[in-house]
């Protein structure tokens, strides 16, 4: 099949459900619990996201470990995001070296 | 003009994580037999890790259209809770051709840095962040489908925990502000595992939905929001 077919059909997709909340929800939601529920969710699918497919991320689950534990420490110190991603990529790779 | 230059610079952090995110897809894409030109028009028209990986990953078989569709609506359908969510916060300048636009670029990392802002978002702030996210999105793509092959493999696999560090360091500093926030991103990991290890037959992309979905309903029985948290 060509590839401009799929292609097209991923954008399409991907944009309509970005779109379609963004531009349609323009009350401010009134429910208590669903305003609760908006707060958590994020926080819950980026924790789904990342337990446990981090520790699959390297190919190793020692280096993996290694880069999680270096993340987890130096976010608590609210350190900047990137400087947090790329300490860990750096912790997985120089434990590999060992 | 001022928002505009003050999202570029909240984006920056974004864009260079995207760099080295998108390159990993970029090695992928070629890999899976996609050219550099189209591997970098997907990352330019998608913007989003997990569903263009997918996407490639059918793509390569040759899945029907169907598939396609499904896996698309299932691995992105979170933007839409995050754009409910921004919806709240948009300042009176985001009439429906802005919105229209900024729609484009709800990522999960866009969407944590917006949503983490105390003031309204305008319109100039969402493109900043976007434009340069975008571009680093793109670049990394490019440059991963055009040069990736000459990295070595100790690096590349490094790099697969990038996007993961990320996400840890999005989390952990409203976690421990918050025991709501602790308790909830807690429960969704738990069950994020047992779908990993129990419930195989579900796909990982609706085991992150449904994983999000219990855990978020839980905090807002137990922990309701109060005003200031909005």
């Amino acid at each position: 099949m060509n590839i401009a077919l799929y292609v097209i059909v991923m954008a399409v997709v991907t944009y309509l459900i970005r779109m379609i909340p963004f531009v349609f929800f323009r009350k401010k939601i009134k429910s208590r619990f669903f305003r609760s529920f908006l707060y958590y969710i994020p926080y819950a699918v980026l924790s789904a996201m990342t337990i446990p497919a981090i520790f699959y991320s390297t190919g190793n689950i020692i280096t993996a470990i290694a880069g999680t534990v270096t993340a987890f420490v130096l976010s608590y110190f609210n350190l900047p995001l990137i400087l947090v991603a790329l300490s860990a990529t750096a912790m997985a790779y120089i434990t590999r070296l060992f | 003009m001022k928002d505009f230059l003050k999202g570029i610079s909240h984006g920056i952090p974004i864009a260079l994580g995207y760099l080295s995110v998108s390159f990993g897809f970029g090695i992928k894409a070629v890999s899976a037999g996609i050219s550099v030109l189209w591997a970098s028009l997907i990352s330019a028209t998608n913007l989003t890790s997990a569903g263009q990986t997918a996407g490639v990953d059918i793509i390569a078989v040759g899945g029907t259209i169907i598939e396609m569709i499904l896996v698309q609506l299932t691995i992105n359908i979170r933007y839409s809770l995050m754009a409910i969510s921004l919806s709240q916060k948009l300042d009176s300048k985001f009439t429906i051709p802005h919105r229209l636009i900024a729609s484009y670029g709800i990522t999960d990392e866009i969407f944590g840095v917006c949503s983490a802002q105390k003031q309204k978002l305008t319109p100039a702030y969402m493109y900043g962040i976007i434009l340069i996210s975008a571009i680093g999105w793109v670049m990394g793509t490019a440059l991963g489908a055009t040069a990736g092959q000459l990295l070595p493999e100790s690096v590349s696999n490094a790099l697969g925990i990038v996007l993961y560090g990320m996400f840890i360091a999005i989390i952990i500093p409203p976690a421990r502000r918050h025991k709501s926030v602790l308790i909830v991103v807690i429960l969704s990991a738990l069950t994020s595992i047992l779908f990993k290890y129990l419930f195989t037959a579900v796909s990982s992309g609706f085991a992150v939905i449904i994983s999000a979905v219990i855990a978020s309903v839980v905090g807002a029985i137990i922990f309701p929001i109060g005003e200031e948290e909005e």
